[in-house]
């Protein structure tokens, strides 16, 4: 005897729910793991945050006042409590450094990083997998081994390097592109911020030129990004394609007479759910941040804005973005999952 | 062999790389804006109640006219700001000041006392970290609305509690703390009894050469000219700092033409820019200095004086100022700068003598040490140039590379050995920087207050007696006599050695002239500046 309706007559429905039930259990449960490390993390760093807002030339009054008012005095259990408290209401908190709400920063710099890394995942994927299949196509032929050492400088040399010579030879000698920062100075304080994402906002209001110049500025370290990506995804298709194309199915249709390029499809085609695994690893890597290449290029993005709170005891600023980068990871998992299962027709069908 | 053609694939590729590549880009910097590259992300608010650091203080300097400033002419003197002159009574208690007639503020609302009142009372009440240069003259939130009081339109007077020297007091006035604020513009602003302190965070109602557009954190300040400054309209009608954390970026951007000035190049990229026809390299003697603290109560070698006259020798500050500290600090042996500084600089590196020296203390053999640097460049090199004369004479160094931060706040607990320290003084007199170096009234580790003497367990009565004394010392010459005799102790015998003074370099394009840094962490001055 239950009061509540009885699911099992309908399958889609408790499918749903309990799919739904999953991901709200999974982001929670990570969610909390996650915070809790790094509220500990960041009470137990050896870096007393109230410096951060006072300085060191700070008078002892201010300095105690400071101290009452960021609650370091009290016990690590209530502080984490009286966080997760406000969190639940939707209040993240101040930002030390900047003195605005850690959410106003988030929205400022993670639409930057996103940009970032959606251009590096899409050069990654745009130039990774023909090379992967080719590499795997042509093994161990020059065309392989030409790839494979270009893969291997991507991963070897240290990005800040290849950034700051990109930038020499680019910029500065050849003057292909723009230099350091999201757009030239002259049309920075011109476009209106509707969304935050600067392609779309120059999009919605028709201004070509900082659309033209916002990529210009993009596409150097979006290619630095995409190669580092490229590297790694030629790599895992190729093993993917070799794995494929030595299965007796594409023996079978060989035979049968399928020409080359459509068994190479097929193969391709079976690769789709691992690649699909690959890809979204990449971009949620990208969208941690890549500090270095923040760095270097000036991207105002969610990357440096952590590490610079990291290095200030800024927990709130740490924890604010932490949790936002748990959520979206989270998410690219399940995604990505889901996306995997649609492409794996085996999986659809056990499923239903 | 499965052959695709492999032509049909790499052209399209090739040509989609090139198309990609091929964007053009803007170059050259506007001829009436000034773009300036330099490292700002330790902004945390444009108000000068509240502004204390390297990046914003300088931003201030050009937005507000203070009451005292620096003499555009010659950056030692003081003069009149928004203050025309001013009179202090016979007891040095009271400062009568007569504002300047015909100034006038952004917003075009006329300077009054009662902005000066407005803006140096707010200080105190909302007692952000600067708020301790008014406390010592007696100002607290309950005796600042009497102390500081507008009498009429043009006369502002100033009460304090002390008979101290008057530099000590006009030196205070000149600090970030005495800007004066547009009273009107901003009681428009206020929310909850604040004094307008969330608005003023963002927006600026200033009088000074420049106004702010808007400030983007992390990103980039941006102002345009006032042209009704006192001193006259700047040459340039916008001004740009923007944020370049990366010193190699800000060279590239400087060689691309996409920037003016360029504040914080390395010494090696410094050294190449001389050499450039391109640019000019601008030095300017900064008051900062560097110093090794000698934990005294940490440590027991680091508690027996001839050890710390030992160290003094062991350190072969020559070396490295001729190597890879050319051009980027010199040799400076003592707390003071600029002209009230020592000119002598008596030690160099002397291993023999340093044996010498710690055979009598007891410690022929050497020690073992620890030693605290910043992980940033010059402080790693000059520590491991340290580590290595030290060995010469058998003490051990191990060098521990931290974050500024942690660094700091190890220091301000006692808990370092040797710490690699910077100073720079919050004003220009120098009290500011004989109170940190000698004065420690109580030496126990529940003292509230840090300084440089406490920090290194340094127990000194009576030359914190001294350093009281010399603040309400109204004779010049004797006041300086004081400051001579402190830092000969300091220099010879005490458990801090000083080291070297910052040589600031700014480069600039070949057109840009007239930048002026001045000797403090906020008195560069924008407005004489063309291109």
């Amino acid at each position: 005897m239950t009061i509540l309706p009885d699911l099992s007559k309908f399958p889609i429905l408790r499918n749903t729910v309990k799919t739904t039930g999953d991901v709200v259990a999974t982001l929670c449960i990570t969610l909390f793991g996650l915070l809790l490390v790094t509220f500990v993390i960041g009470r137990v760093i050896p870096i007393d945050p109230v410096l951060a807002i006072t300085g060191d030339r700070v008078s002892p009054e201010v300095y105690a006042k400071v101290r009452d008012e960021l609650g370091l005095d009290l016990p690590m259990w209530q502080q984490f409590l009286n966080y997760l408290g406000k969190l639940f209401q939707g209040d993240f908190g101040t930002s030390v450094l900047t003195s605005q709400s850690v959410l106003h920063d988030v929205a400022t710099y993670f639409p930057a990083t996103i940009e970032l890394a959606l251009a590096g995942t899409l050069i990654g994927i745009v130039f990774g997998i023909p090379l992967g299949i080719a590499s795997a196509i042509y093994k161990n032929t020059w065309l392989d081994q030409i790839i494979r050492v270009v893969s291997l400088i991507g991963y070897s040399i240290p990005i800040f390097w290849l950034g700051l010579v990109g930038l020499l030879i680019f910029y500065v000698k050849l003057g292909w592109v723009a230099g350091v920062g999201r757009l030239d100075v002259a049309f920075e304080y011109i476009i209106e911020r509707k969304t935050g994402f600067i392609m779309l906002d120059a999009l919605l209001s028709g201004q070509w030129d900082i659309l033209e110049n916002f990529l210009s500025h993009l596409a150097l370290p979006a290619f630095l990004l995409g190669y580092l990506s490229m590297a790694y995804i030629s790599r895992m298709t190729r093993s993917f394609m070799l794995e494929q194309l030595g299965q007796i199915y594409i023996t079978t249709a060989r035979v049968k007479g399928l020409s080359e390029g459509r068994v190479v499809w097929h193969a391709f085609r079976n690769t789709f759910t691992q690649l699909v695994t690959v890809i979204s690893l990449t971009f949620a890597n990208l969208l941690e941040g890549a500090v270095l290449t923040e760095t270097v290029f000036a991207w105002p993005g969610i990357g440096l804005y952590i590490t610079n709170s990291l290095f200030a005891a800024d927990m709130n600023a740490v924890l604010g973005g932490t949790t936002i980068i748990g959520i979206c990871f989270v998410l690219i998992n399940i995604a990505a999952d889901a996306l995997g299962r649609f492409f794996d027709p085996r999986i659809r069908r056990s499923a239903s | 062999m499965h052959y695709i053609k492999l032509n049909k694939v790499l052209k399209p590729l090739f040509a989609a790389m090139l198309i990609g590549c091929a964007l053009p880009a803007l170059a050259a910097t506007p001829k009436d804006t000034l773009i300036m590259a330099r490292k700002i992300d330790d902004i945390k608010t444009l108000d000068p109640a509240e502004v204390f650091e390297w990046g914003s203080g300088e931003i201030i300097n050009n937005i507000y006219t203070r009451l005292v400033t620096l003499d555009p002419n010659d950056p030692e003197k003081l003069t009149g700001g928004v203050a025309q002159s001013w009179k202090v009574s016979e007891d040095g208690l009271t400062y009568e000041f007569k504002i300047r007639p015909n100034m006038k503020f952004h917003s075009g609302n006329p300077i009054t006392a009662k902005d000066v009142e407005y803006s140096l009372r707010r200080v105190v009440h909302l007692k952000k970290t600067p708020v301790f240069i008014f406390n010592q003259l007696g100002w607290t939130s309950d005796t600042v609305d009497h102390m500081v009081k507008a009498t009429d339109n043009d006369t502002v007077i100033l009460k304090i509690a002390k008979p101290y020297a008057t530099s000590l007091v006009i030196n205070c006035l000149s600090a970030g703390v005495g800007s004066v604020v547009d009273s009107v513009e901003v009681q428009k602003h206020i929310k909850d009894n604040d004094y307008g302190y969330e608005w003023l965070r963002t927006h600026s109602a200033g009088s000074g050469a420049y106004k702010l557009l808007v400030w983007k954190p992390k990103d980039a300040v941006v102002m345009e000219a006032n042209p009704d400054f006192y001193l006259g309209a700047p040459k340039m009608k916008r001004f740009i700092v923007r944020h370049i954390a990366e010193p190699s970026a800000q060279r590239l951007l400087l060689d691309a033409g996409d920037i003016d000035i360029a504040r914080d190049l390395s010494a090696d990229q410094v050294k190449q820019a001389r050499k450039n026809d391109k640019f000019t390299v601008s030095t300017t003697e900064k008051l900062s200095t560097y110093y090794l603290g000698l934990n005294a109560a940490k440590s027991k070698p680091l508690a027996n004086e001839k050890v710390w006259e030992a160290m003094r020798w062991l350190i072969d500050y020559q070396g490295m100022a001729g190597s890879f500290l050319d051009g980027y600090y010199r040799v400076h042996q003592s707390f003071l700068t600029g002209s009230n500084g020592l000119r002598n600089n008596p030690y160099k590196l002397d291993v023999d003598k340093a044996k010498a020296l710690l055979k009598e203390a007891g410690y022929a053999d050497g020690f073992s040490i620890s030693m605290d640097v910043y992980n940033t460049s010059p402080q790693t090199d000059i520590g491991q140039s340290i580590q290595s004369t030290f060995a010469r004479a058998g003490i051990k160094v191990n060098l521990i590379q931290s974050d500024k931060a942690q660094a700091l706040t190890k220091y301000r607990t006692r808990a370092h050995e040797i710490m690699l320290a910077a100073w720079s003084p919050d004003y220009m007199d120098p009290h500011s920087t004989a109170e940190f170096f000698v004065r420690n009234v109580d030496n126990s580790d529940a003292s509230k207050n840090k300084t440089a003497a406490w920090r290194n367990g340094w127990s000194i009565p009576e030359m914190s007696d001294l350093t009281e004394k010399a603040m309400m010392e109204r004779d010049t010459e004797a006041r300086l006599d004081i400051y001579r005799q402190q830092q000969e102790t300091v220099q010879k015998n005490s458990p801090m050695i000083m080291m070297f003074q910052l040589l600031e370099n700014s480069v600039l394009q070949k057109n840009v002239t007239n930048f002026v840094s001045g000797p403090g962490f906020d008195t560069a001055m924008y407005w004489k500046i063309e291109k």
